[in-house]
């Protein structure tokens, strides 16, 4: 079922992609700053301040996005020993850590003006902040184990134990009095408090971002399959 | 109209922040990570030249290795 998925078979599409993927990305990211920075109307409470959701709410997204990715993968490559499940998750992690830390210090930047602090030990950013923690720890394990199978065991245990979080993160909003706000926008519904003067350039942010991660882990993953190939001309 | 997008009615220093703080990152994910391909490709390059002519001819029979050689003469 997954030799489609061999790296020797799609090295030739993941060479060649990243160099129209970053033209696509700069073009959606380009109309999406414009929509986000010039075009959208003002918040009638937070005023401009709401401006900071364009780069915020996408970043917190993909970083959800990811580390359950991560997590699928991972117990992809414990149940069906595939290697390259886990390579393809070393590879997404980096632009997820980059998403979280972006999540993070765009929502303190979005907190001071919003509610008077940089920071606030509140529930949803708390478990954000464990979930940077996580991503911190799965890009660490990759550097510090040599052997391959146990840096393997080492980061699917960490990404399967990480993921529970994801979960908490969601629904921290609801179960806990918060200073964040709930959800605006519910994938399950067509019920969005945001109105579509907003959601589309948040929309074109989130594409953009996305096609960022694709970029990166393209990037990553090719790396990841020269270093191999590397160790194989070693054995030659 | 510009006095008006840089200070966003006295938000600019957050949302300008905001956003510079976000492309920066990007930008620097994106040389850190070229860097590192770059790396592993001229590596791969120059361990494929050390090879005797019978092993980099094995090497090149491999679709993938032909593949890793041609990126690696666009760097």
């Amino acid at each position: 079922m997954f030799k489609h998925f061999e790296p020797n078979k799609i090295f030739a599409i993941t060479s060649k992609a990243p160099k129209y993927v970053l033209f696509l990305f700069i073009i959606v990211l380009t109309i999406g700053l414009t929509e986000a920075l010039i075009l959208s109307p003002e918040d009638y409470k937070q005023s401009d301040a709401v401006r900071i959701m364009y780069v915020h709410v996408p970043a917190a997204w993909i970083s959800l996005g990811i580390f359950t990715s991560l997590a699928l993968l991972s117990f992809g490559s414990f149940v069906f020993k595939n290697k390259n499940f886990a390579l393809i998750a070393k590879s997404l992690a980096p632009s997820g850590f980059i998403f979280n830390i972006i999540a993070l210090v765009t929502g303190s930047i979005w907190g001071k003006p919003t509610w008077g602090t940089w920071w606030a030990w509140d529930a949803r950013i708390t478990s954000m902040l464990i979930l940077a923690l996580f991503y911190g720890m799965y890009l660490l394990a990759w550097r510090i184990y040599e052997d391959k199978e146990q840096v393997i065991k080492v980061t699917s245990m960490i990404a399967i134990l990480g993921v529970i979080n994801v979960p908490i993160i969601k629904f921290s909003v609801d179960w806990w009095n918060t200073l964040h706000q709930p959800a605006s926008i519910n994938i399950l519904s067509t019920n969005t408090a945001i109105h579509s003067s907003m959601l589309v350039p948040l929309g074109i942010m989130t594409a953009a971002f996305a096609l960022f991660s694709l970029l990166i882990f393209l990037m990553k993953y090719n790396t990841e399959l020269i270093k191999v190939k590397n160790k194989g001309l070693d054995r030659l | 109209m510009i006095n008006e997008i840089i200070s966003m009615n006295g938000y600019g220093a957050y949302v300008w922040s905001a956003f510079s703080f976000t492309l920066i990152s990007f930008t620097a994910l994106y040389f850190v990570t070229k860097l590192q391909l770059s790396k592993e490709q001229k590596r791969f390059a120059s361990k494929f030249g050390s090879l005797n002519v019978e092993k980099a001819r094995a090497a090149r029979s491999q679709n993938i290795n032909r593949e890793i050689l041609s990126n690696t003469s666009n760097i």
